[in-house]
């Protein structure tokens, strides 16, 4: 496989489950700085390549270089500190631990067991931890129970849990799933906030959402890539109004 | 000040504090030695009690077989004091003066390797805990490198539990058998069978259990310490987020093993053998509800809650010999179905609320509730 510029680059990625192929020979690149929406109807395996690329799944075939170095034989916690980070379907915080705890966690020092025994949240943990939660409008509730958020706020600080490791490629998996409108507009917002300096790679279902903050959009339809492009050409493309848009 | 009510608070010395009180002043006060001797050996068990606090409260993780750790450590020493004591003066009535009486019976005519470096005092306490931290290693690597928790890890802990007790009876030239390693009398050749002996004793084992618990609370307040409760509610979500997983497992495990094997060690010591009663799988169990009653997230609790149910187990083997272990059951279904987090559990959510209640109450001279409704 060859080197390229791109952020990442997924070439020929296969997996199959029981021989059903879930991903079937996908090609993929994103750009550094690129903001990428992925579409598609249930079961396409939009959910399954954020798994492929994170680790969650191990590849059947194929490559997935992140920054030119393959993946594919890194464990989940290698990739991570590579850069690669994950936001669940489901918001995944920590529902005990304060808001703060749960930030404080995801800071990217200590990351070894003697590390973390050793780690001491200095200043500059405090200051990276109220810049973070800043950004996604919960600096007011540090030190509330996570459990206790509303469901948007939840999804809120899942993504500033992977913003505290300043990830260079961002996977959120329908990261407003749940959220009134008010919130959907405000993570618009910070959606493409945070997407300056780092490939962001979205799943999402929501048409209105995806039409505000698309750059490029990716159509899969069973495990293929079937359209690719900006917004409103692959809206008007046959293929994709048949197996998607059209229903 | 303020920085040392912080500290007070974080390692919550307060409680410890009237812990080592207890322990430490009243127990001997007011109990003979006889029984002080009991609750000494009540408090071996409690390092495997807070061990599972880490492993079990924090770590998410059940053990079923702590006392094969409790085990190991208790023979790693009861195997120095039985070569003390079977020095050939004493021996000279076996066919092989200067083993240990049981290798005598059992046609055994010279010692075996692995018994010669347990001739060394120090060798004998830093295998107390290097030999069930390194089996825990072993274990807990080979399990959560590949992710095996939950039940299936508890049924692993048992199956080793079985397989060593199994191990230590049937190897009875070598181990001393189902009777295990009895008569430890002395070390470098000072009596610890005398009362004064006792005290002493007593007194190395609370303090050595008030530094264990210091260690556990400095690992709990650790980033160690709020990875390992992440770890427990959303798994994937720590190891994306950058962190081996099962690192973290296996330390604490590690943590757990050599803590326990501490306490097995002061058990020889106190009571003057070993035995594989003590290394099965019941006692394992009864240690897990050891640290069930008296509330798995709680060190000091896990204290009070061992010596309650040992205080209990002996008061009804003393005057129910049929009845306790039904009992002991009992008090342990009650307590996991009424009180889930344990006697602290039940400190913290109904006797602190309430004591706080009626401080409120007294000064203001109307109820909490009312001074809540008032705002607003």
């Amino acid at each position: 496989m060859s080197n390229t510029d791109f952020a990442l680059a997924v070439e020929d990625l296969t997996v199959s489950f029981d021989g059903f192929k879930a991903i079937d020979a996908l090609t993929l690149y994103i750009d550094r700085n690129e903001l990428r929406v992925i579409i598609g109807p249930n079961g396409a395996g939009k959910t399954t390549l954020l798994d492929l690329i994170c680790g969650k799944t191990r590849a059947t075939g194929g490559s997935i270089k992140f920054k030119n170095e393959e993946m594919t034989p890194l464990a989940e916690h290698q990739r991570v500190r590579r850069g690669i980070g994950r936001k669940f379907q489901t918001p995944s915080i920590y529902e005990n631990l304060s808001v703060f705890q749960n930030l404080e966690v995801s800071y990217p020092k200590g990351r070894s067991v003697f590390g973390a025994l050793a780690f001491q949240c200095d200043a500059e943990v405090k200051e990276r931890i109220q810049t973070v939660a800043a950004e996604i409008s919960l600096s007011d509730k540090l030190d509330m129970e996570a459990g206790l958020l509303s469901h948007g706020q939840k999804q809120w600080l899942e993504i500033g849990m992977l913003l505290m490791q300043e990830p260079e490629l961002l996977m959120l998996d329908e990261p407003i799933a749940g959220m009134s409108a008010r919130e959907r507009e405000l993570t618009a917002e910070l959606l493409q906030r945070i997407c300056k300096n780092r490939a962001v790679i979205v799943i999402e279902h929501d048409m209105e959402f995806v039409k505000r903050i698309a750059q490029k959009v990716t159509v899969m339809h069973q495990g293929k890539i079937l359209a690719e492009g900006p917004m409103d050409k692959v809206q008007a493309d046959p293929n994709v109004i048949d197996v998607y848009l059209g229903h | 000040m303020n920085t040392l009510k912080v500290w007070i608070h974080r390692y919550q010395l307060a409680s410890m504090l009237l812990l080592l009180v207890l322990l430490a002043v009243v127990l001997p006060l007011t109990l003979d030695i006889f029984r002080l001797n009991l609750v000494g050996k009540y408090l071996t068990y409690a390092f495997v009690a807070i061990g599972l606090v880490m492993v079990w409260g924090y770590g998410g993780v059940l053990s079923l077989g702590q006392g094969v750790f409790f085990g190991l450590g208790g023979y790693a020493m009861a195997m120095f004091l039985k070569l003390e004591a079977s020095d050939p003066v004493t021996t000279a009535i076996q066919s092989t003066p200067g083993i240990p009486d049981f290798m005598d019976w059992n046609q055994l005519t010279a010692l075996p390797s692995l018994w010669v470096p347990f001739k060394s005092l120090p060798f004998s306490l830093a295998a107390v805990i290097a030999v069930p931290t390194l089996l825990a290693f072993i274990v807990s690597f080979a399990m959560f490198k590949r992710r095996v928790g939950g039940v299936y890890f508890a049924i692993i802990t048992q199956a080793v539990a079985l397989i060593l007790t199994v191990l230590i009876i049937g190897q009875q030239g070598y181990t001393g058998g189902v009777n295990g390693m009895t008569d430890l009398k002395t070390m470098l050749g000072w009596d610890t069978r005398t009362d004064s002996a006792k005290y002493i004793l007593y007194y190395l084992c609370v303090g050595l259990l008030m530094l264990s618990m210091l260690l556990c609370r400095w690992v709990q307040t650790s980033k160690l310490g709020t990875l390992l409760l992440a770890m427990r509610d959303k798994e994937d979500r720590v190891r994306f987020s950058g962190y081996d997983v099962a690192d973290f497992k296996i330390f604490t495990f590690c943590l757990a093993a050599g803590l326990s094997g501490i306490g097995g060690a002061l058990f020889s010591l106190q009571v003057g053998f070993m035995s594989p009663s003590f290394v099965g799988i019941v006692p394992s169990i009864e240690m897990v509800i050891f640290a069930a009653v008296g509330g798995r997230m709680s060190l000091v609790g896990a204290v009070y809650g061992t010596l309650l149910v040992n205080a209990g187990k002996t008061f009804f083997s003393e005057s129910f010999p049929d009845m306790w272990l039904f009992l002991m059951a009992g008090l342990f279904i009650g307590v996991t179905m009424a009180f889930p987090m344990g006697l602290a559990g039940v400190w913290e959510e109904h006797v602190k609320p309430w004591w706080a209640a009626r401080k409120q109450s007294g000064r203001a001279g109307s109820p909490a509730v009312f001074a809540k409704g008032e705002k607003a």
